[in-house]
């Protein structure tokens, strides 16, 4: 149609916003600033039935200009952010609560706290309770800032406790500071989402005062309660919770028995594998091995040296045992096809031996009990380490030439 | 006795003239300062006409300003962008004489002044002071909700959302519906009876007096001196007088929020001078500006070709006839004739000019620049042969070069000004508001941007691209010759090029899709797709206008071939 051409406000500001675009992409923030100003007059059309309005757009570009655009000032910052509150009263409580992020980003502590106590108090019509999540937040995080300066006084408090001067008025401060932080901290971590941040604050709290069932109970919250997002961290905060609290072995193997299941790689794995080969059950030690295998299926536990002398003990102990060969075999059944050429490989016995020997030896044992003694890896290592004359090397040799004919029912 | 006008005071129609000729109100003695002339002109037939004097009427309204009819704007537009054509360099002549003489012969064709009231109609306006109960009690007076919502060819002014809210609430509110006597009336009327004016119209009006002038500006030059500036167009209520005030409808009326389009503009004329019933124009002759010979010359030279292909176009031209007066003059009105778009056509000859010799089929044009080539290497004397190669390098960079530069341009494209706008009293300060934050706004992010405001507009000048030949860099082409590509037969210079591909076989009925052809890029070569991009940029209008003329010319220039080869393939023998 003959209209394709037709220049309009409408097709100007969305070039416009696509140059902005453009230049955000490659960090031209200048570049950006300057159509920027080009863009704002878009703020007095009327985009209502706009999915994302103008207002918005400048909101969020404006944010990103100014934060990379080094000269520009907190203060001008603040001036801007002030501006785009009043700009949209829907989003009026995301704008203070960003803004308070980047002062707080900015070490300006008082002023997040000023503007957090200002958003807290703001009420509008029926907005508020539309954006009553917004404002959980802003107590949340206020709570959180509440539990800072209950933090910075019970560390004063702690170190004068010693030399036996205790300052009541710190002190009754600090107590009243928790009790701020705990109301809002509570609120927030009952609605079902991710608060990682505050969940470990009240806990923190909450085991100074005295009260581990409560934490106990909200950590367990956290875990277990289907309605939140699955996340791996509230099972490692109960974890070290019950390990804080010298909880048995059963209790922590059932808490990060999860953490395997959907973290896998997670470093407490370690921990984990540790206490279930140590443990009576066969049933227990069946699953470290399965946890141990697991971890190393991982490129970046490819080099911890930790990792593989778990999997070397454990397969060590096996084969001494001479019971639950069939466990291994189990387990390296998914594995042979590229194990080998993951971790096992030439280039890999070279470069292990010369950067990390300790690494090359329970590399080469694992190797050498999976694979045989004629593998690679086991050849080149154990031939170094002869060479080398060290002990341990030897001994390796030895063992592994004892066992050879193991690799061959395990692969079979 | 023919002034059909309420009475402000008393709304009766009960009028009788004074000593020094105007009207006074017999009911209330109301003098108005309207008065009574009789205005001869060559168009009109005579008829006892009215007028409405130049000057506003006087009813101050509180502070709410005068009242003012919507063509009493339009008058004011015309009258700044004829001023600013002066500027220019047009003759005076088409602000005084040309265009006011159009102007009033349409007031009165459209009965909107200068003849009677028809009877029946009266002006029943939502004046300022128009009271609530009257919303509601007359049913058939449209909402204004309906109003704002008939589509209009100009603007896109999307109803404010608290202007729609607001009126929601029209029978509490006594609000302003429009700051003129007759904007809603404006809006509400059938537009096809009498050509509604509108804001692209005026460029039709401003258009038609250069052409009945003759003057030399094309109507995409035209469009892009609006473009630049340097014609009032976009917010030109600026210069309105502060007792006009607009708001409400008058602002879909006089706000545009988008450029004209050629094509409008050009259709738009075409009807205009229909509806007045102009005569046949005066005559484009062969010494005209617009000829295509001349106009030929100017896009040559512009788009950096040798000076020889000016033969070539004229050929092209006398061959199939479009220099002839009878096909270049309008005349308003015979549908039987396309009409001429002198700008288009020119460009399309040069196309097709350059298809005669070059081909444009991606390969034989490049041949014919190595040949050329190898002999400016080889002998540097009589001048340098015309390289296509070259040309198409040189001519690219600049062509990317400026196509950029708009395009930033248009992104950049401020369309607010400071004179703000509302609809009603109701969101006044709400609109201030927003412009001082956005002002606010454009201050800081300009400061970061290190941009001052906006600079100067640039200069208007005819030419976008110039090439100068004292640079030594040999990038200007107009001297360059065609002997490489020419060759003598029978005592007459020919094409060394035997071949020609039509750019359609046939031509689309363009009164049913509005086209003679269909242009598609991935379609044609690659050369072909380059030149008309040329000509896009330098006339502002997208490829396929220039396509449909190419079209146009290779049908009549082939005309013969066509009917006997038609079961043929496109490629033709010459």
């Amino acid at each position: 149609s003959s209209h394709e051409h037709k220049l309009n406000f409408r097709k100007s500001k969305e070039a416009c916003l696509s140059y902005i675009q453009d230049a955000m992409l490659q960090k031209q923030w200048k570049r950006a600033a300057e159509f920027l100003t080009f863009y704002v007059e878009s703020l007095e059309k009327d985009y209502s039935r706009e999915h994302v309005g103008p207002s918005e757009m400048i909101w969020r570009i404006g944010t990103e200009v100014l934060c990379h655009r080094s000269h520009s000032s907190m203060k001008e910052f603040s001036c801007f952010m002030e501006q785009m509150k009043t700009l949209g009263v829907k989003r009026y409580l995301k704008v203070c609560l960003e803004h308070v992020f980047h002062l707080l980003c900015n070490g300006q502590i008082d002023e997040a706290y000023q503007n957090l106590s200002l958003a807290e108090s703001w009420r509008y019509g029926e907005q508020t309770a539309i954006q009553d999540r917004e404002m959980k937040l802003v107590q949340a995080y206020r709570g959180l800032l509440d539990y800072y300066s209950w933090s910075k006084q019970k560390n004063i408090l702690l170190e004068h406790g010693l030399d036996g001067f205790a300052d009541l008025s710190v002190e009754q401060e600090m107590h009243s500071c928790f009790r701020k932080a705990a109301t809002n901290l509570k609120e927030i971590i009952k609605i079902p989402g991710v608060w990682d941040l505050f969940v470990k604050c009240y806990v923190d709290m909450l085991e100074f005062y005295g009260d581990p069932n409560e934490a106990r109970q909200v950590l367990n919250e956290y875990a277990y309660n289907s309605r939140f997002p699955a996340n791996p961290n509230a099972h490692v905060y109960l974890y070290q919770f019950l390990k804080r609290q010298g909880e048995s072995k059963k209790s922590l193997i059932s808490a990060l028995k999860i953490l395997h299941d959907i973290a896998p790689s997670h470093e407490l794995m370690i921990e984990l594998n540790t206490m279930l080969q140590k443990s009576k059950k066969r049933k227990k030690r069946r699953l470290g091995l399965e946890v141990i295998f697991a971890v190393l299926d991982y490129a970046g536990w490819k080099e911890n040296v930790k990792a593989w002398s778990c999997l070397a003990r454990q397969v060590k102990q096996i084969l001494i045992s001479e019971k639950h060969l069939d466990w291994i075999k189990q387990e390296w059944n998914s594995r042979r096809d590229w194990w080998p050429a993951f971790h096992f490989s030439r280039y890999l016995a070279k470069r292990n031996w010369q950067e990390n020997k300790s690494l090359s030896y329970e590399k080469a044992l694992v190797a050498g009990i999976l694979l045989g003694k004629d593998c690679k890896y086991f050849k080149y290592v154990s031939h170094q380490g002869c060479k080398a004359q060290m002990k341990r090397f030897r001994m390796l040799k030895k063992f592994v030439n004892r066992h050879n004919s193991v690799y061959l029912r395990i692969s079979g | 006795r023919d002034f059909n006008e309420r009475c402000a005071q008393c709304s009766e129609v009960n009028w009788g003239l004074t000593d020094g000729g105007r009207y006074y109100c017999r009911s209330c003695h109301n003098v108005t300062e309207r008065t009574r002339e009789v205005v001869n002109t060559d168009f009109m037939t005579n008829s006892r006409v009215q007028t409405i004097s130049k000057g506003l009427r006087q009813q101050e309204n509180n502070d709410r300003g005068c009242e003012w009819y919507i063509c009493e704007g339009f008058q004011l537009v015309l009258k700044k962008q004829a001023e600013a054509l002066e500027a220019l360099g047009v003759c005076p002549q088409m602000k005084d004489e040309v265009l006011c003489s159009f102007w009033r012969c349409y007031l009165q064709k459209s009965k909107q002044a200068y003849c009677n009231r028809p009877a029946g109609e009266t002006v029943k306006a939502l004046s300022v002071c128009e009271s609530s109960t009257d919303v509601d009690s007359d049913p058939e007076r449209p909402s204004v909700l309906h109003l704002l919502s008939l589509s209009e060819s100009e603007g896109e002014l999307q109803t404010d959302c608290s202007f729609a809210s607001s009126m929601s609430k029209v029978s509490e509110s006594t609000s302003v519906y429009s700051g003129s006597v007759d904007g809603s009336l404006y809006l509400m009327k059938n537009q096809k009876e009498r050509l509604r004016m509108t804001m692209p119209m005026t460029l039709s009006f401003c258009y038609m007096a250069l052409l009945w002038l003759r003057e030399p500006i094309t109507l995409s030059e035209l469009l892009r001196f609006v473009v630049e500036g340097h014609i009032p167009y976009l917010n030109v209520f600026q210069h309105f007088p502060e007792k006009m005030k607009l708001c409400g409808l008058d602002l879909k009326i006089f706000c545009v929020e988008s450029w004209p389009v050629y094509e409008e503009v050009h259709k738009t004329m075409l009807e205009l001078a229909a509806f007045l019933d102009l005569p046949r124009f005066p005559d484009i002759t062969d010494s005209c500006f617009l000829h295509p010979d001349m106009l030929c010359i100017k896009y040559l030279m512009e788009a950096n070709l040798p000076d020889e292909l000016h033969n070539w176009t004229c050929r092209v031209v006398k061959k199939i006839g479009i220099g002839e007066v009878d096909f270049l003059t309008l005349v308003p009105g015979n549908k039987s004739t396309r009409k001429v778009k002198y700008d288009i056509l020119a460009a399309a000859v040069i196309v097709v000019v350059l298809k005669l010799l070059f081909l444009l089929d991606d390969h034989y044009e490049w041949l014919l620049s190595d040949f050329a080539e190898e002999r400016n290497k080889n002998n540097k004397e009589g001048g340098l042969y015309f390289e296509f190669k070259k040309w198409y390098e040189v001519v690219k960079r600049s062509l990317d070069v400026e196509q950029k530069k708009l395009d930033e341009e248009r992104a950049k494209y401020v369309w607010r000004c400071e004179k703000p706008l509302f609809y009603s009293v109701k969101n006044k300060s709400k609109v201030l508001k927003r412009r001082q934050m956005v002002v606010n706004l454009q201050n800081q992010f300009g400061k970061l941007s290190g941009s001052v405001q906006r600079a100067e507009k640039p200069n208007p000048s005819s030419f976008q691209l110039s090439w100068s030949e004292e640079n030594t860099d040999g990038s200007c082409f107009h001297g360059h010759s065609l002997k490489g590509i020419l060759q003598e037969k029978c005592g007459l210079l020919t094409a060394m090029n035997p071949d020609y591909w039509l750019c359609t076989v046939k031509l689309c009925n363009e009164k049913l899709c509005g086209h003679l052809a269909h242009y598609r890029e991935v379609d044609f070569p690659q050369s072909y797709h380059f030149v008309l991009r040329l000509f896009s940029f330098l006339l502002r209008i997208q490829p396929s206008y220039i396509h449909d003329e190419v079209c146009m010319i290779e049908h009549k220039l082939f005309n013969k071939k066509l009917y006997k080869k038609l079961k043929y393939n496109t490629v033709l023998r010459k």
